[in-house]
Parts: structure tokens; C-alpha cells; sequence
């Protein structure tokens, strides 16, 4: 079947990606993977928000305002509160309210 | 004792638990917009398990990918993994009959849990710990993403926008590390990378550029951050 096929895939490559460097590094990390180890996990998070906006059509109304505004306001719950709970569920129930209603 | 560490497990995994639940609910829903049923989305919540990779999966079941496709947009999406690995491979070394479980379940979430190396249990006891974290973790999972697809059936209310949940955790994300870190760069050097490679490529092909532009820059910072360290 199709899908199973395609669920497949996505499985093993997923599972390949995360196995590969334990099986390449067993014995031991050179001092530059280690360093890279420190230094990419806070990079990847911030190519992971630019990844989430990549579809946002900005010069054509309403120009990516729901997106801005709902990040805008997940910064300032997570700064206020700092429970990534509380972050992202109000950023989502903003950005709801603003394509279903205020944008729609 | 045993009772102790999974207690602990269990408080670490906490905040995760409410987020999965919610992140696998909105792609449960999803899957079920796009025509597909709780079975369906139980063996990719088992069998996958990342978040970011079921969404998009999602795209490539409704839109008939073709497997070729499926492949690369997997390794592209999922190239970060490949990082989230190297940083773990001294904290997993010995983690025995856990460790192939332990890399299997190592999603970001996961991985910012993990990373941390402030134990609330005996060093001894670390693996069977980490195990448990990453078990908690992938049993939210799972069920937030069955609950999420029987939901669509039922529920009263349009679920537009929903997706900004994934968009909401990165940010939130971010925003955690962007406190907790006295060095910006590395940040600074991930969104601008991304969002040069994203103007100059397309939003088709710019994730593994990025992923190749942040790697240079960083390698070429590492004296400099080194000595900031």
C-alpha cells in the first residue's frame, strides 16, 4: 500500500538520521563534533522558526500580520510567564482568533 | 531505588506532556482533515515519532508524493537530528539494553530535557532515568495524536490555525534559550542563515543550505566561541 510504503520511509530516514553519528563516533568524539554538539541546538531552533514562517505570503494581504502578531505575543507570554505551555497554548489560541475572525 | 527514578522521570517529563498533547492533537486533527483515521495515525505517531516530520507527512500522504520524494524531504526536514545526536553521544555511552530506544525517542523535546545535566537522580541510576524521560515523552505522543484524529470527528468548533502550535513551541523555544544563554550568536547565526537561504533559494529547497551555511559560520566562529565558553 502507498501509504504504508511512504510511512515507512519517513520512519527508517528519520530513524537513520538519529543513529548515524552513534555509529560513526563509538569510539570516540573528535574535540570539532563536540564542539558542533554545544554550538548548532540553539542555531537549529532559530532555522526551525524561520522554517515555520517559509509559506507566509508577506506582500499580499494581510501581509503575515496574523503569524507576526501571534509570535509577537508567544515571545511576550513566554517572557512574562516562562511556561512553554502557557506560550504556546495562548499563541495558538490568538493566531485561531485572528484567521477565523479578525482576518477572515 | 526504582519507584524513585521513575518519580523523577516523570516530574522532568511534565511540561513535554502537555505540549505533545496538544502538538499531537493538532496533527492528529490534521491527518484526519486530510482523510486518514486513528490507525493511521497511530502507526506514524509509534513508528516516526517527530513532530515536525508527521506534518509534513501529512503533505506528502495527501498530495501523493512518490517515494523518492518522501526520502529526501525526510532527510532534509530531519537533518537537525544528525546534531541532536552528536551532542548525546558521551551522555548515552553505556546506557546499554537503553540505548537504541533512547536515540530512537530523541526528538527535540526530548533533547532539550536531556541535554540538561543537572540529574534529579543517583549518576547511577542516569540511564535507566533518561530511558523513562524519553518513554513519558513518546507515550504523550501517541496519545495526543490518536485523541487528536477521533476529535475531528466530533469536534464542535472549526480547528483553522491549530497548526500555529508547532510555530508557537519553536518560538517559545527560542525565547527560553534566547534567556537562558548569555551567547546569542549561534541563535542570531540559525535565523539569519535560514532566512537568507529561504530569500535566495525558495521555500522549497533552503533547508539544507541552511543547515550547510550554519555549519561554516559556526566552524569558522569556533575559536571565538570556544574562548567565550
Amino acid at each position: 500500500m502507498r501509504e504504508v510504503k511512504l510511512i515507512a520511509v519517513m520512519a527508517l530516514g528519520t530513524a537513520l538520521l538519529r543513529f548515524l553519528p552513534f555509529l560513526i563516533f563509538r569510539k570516540r568524539t573528535p574535540p570539532y563534533i563536540a564542539y558542533l554538539g554545544k554550538v548548532l541546538p540553539p542555531a537549529l531552533i532559530g532555522m526551525l522558526v524561520i522554517y515555520c514562517f517559509k509559506d507566509v505570503r508577506f506582500t499580499t494581504a494581510p501581509h503575515g500580520l496574523p503569524e507576526l502578531i501571534a509570535a509577537g505575543s508567544v515571545v511576550l507570554l513566554h517572557v512574562w510567564k516562562r511556561s512553554s505551555l502557557v506560550s504556546i497554548l495562548g499563541g495558538t489560541a490568538i493566531y485561531m482568533v485572528l484567521v477565523q475572525l479578525v482576518f477572515a | 531505588m526504582k519507584n524513585e527514578v521513575t518519580r523523577q522521570a516523570f516530574k522532568t517529563s511534565i511540561p513535554v506532556m502537555a505540549g505533545y498533547i496538544v502538538l499531537g492533537m493538532g496533527f492528529g486533527l490534521l491527518l484526519h482533515d486530510a482523510g486518514y483515521g486513528a490507525g493511521w495515525a497511530l502507526l506514524m505517531a509509534v513508528t516516526i515519532y517527530a513532530g515536525t516530520m508527521q506534518y509534513v507527512g501529512v503533505s506528502l500522504l495527501a498530495g501523493a508524493a512518490s517515494v523518492l520524494t518522501t526520502a529526501l524531504t525526510t532527510l532534509m526536514v530531519q537533518a537537525r537530528h544528525l546534531f541532536y545526536s552528536i551532542s548525546m553521544i558521551e551522555r548515552y555511552k553505556g546506557a546499554g539494553k537503553y540505548k537504541p530506544y533512547m536515540i530512537f525517542g530523541l526528538t527535540d523535546e526530548t533533547y532539550s530535557l536531556l541535554s540538561d545535566d543537572n540529574l534529579p537522580v543517583d549518576p547511577k541510576d542516569a540511564h535507566r532515568y533518561r530511558f523513562l524521560v524519553t518513554l513519558f515523552n513518546h507515550s504523550y505522543w501517541i496519545i495526543g495524536c490518536v485523541t487528536g484524529n477521533l476529535l475531528g470527528e466530533v469536534l464542535p468548533f472549526s480547528t483553522r490555525g491549530l497548526e500555529f502550535s508547532m510555530t508557537a513551541l519553536f518560538v517559545a523555544s527560542l525565547t527560553e534559550q534566547w534567556i537562558t544563554m548569555r551567547d546569542h550568536i549561534p541563535a542570531l547565526t540559525g535565523l539569519f542563515s535560514t532566512l537568507l537561504c529561504l530569500l535566495v533559494f525558495g521555500p522549497d529547497n533552503f533547508l539544507i543550505p541552511a543547515l550547510l551555511l550554519i555549519t561554516l559560520i559556526l566552524t569558522l566562529l569556533r575559536s571565538r566561541e570556544e574562548a567565550r565558553a
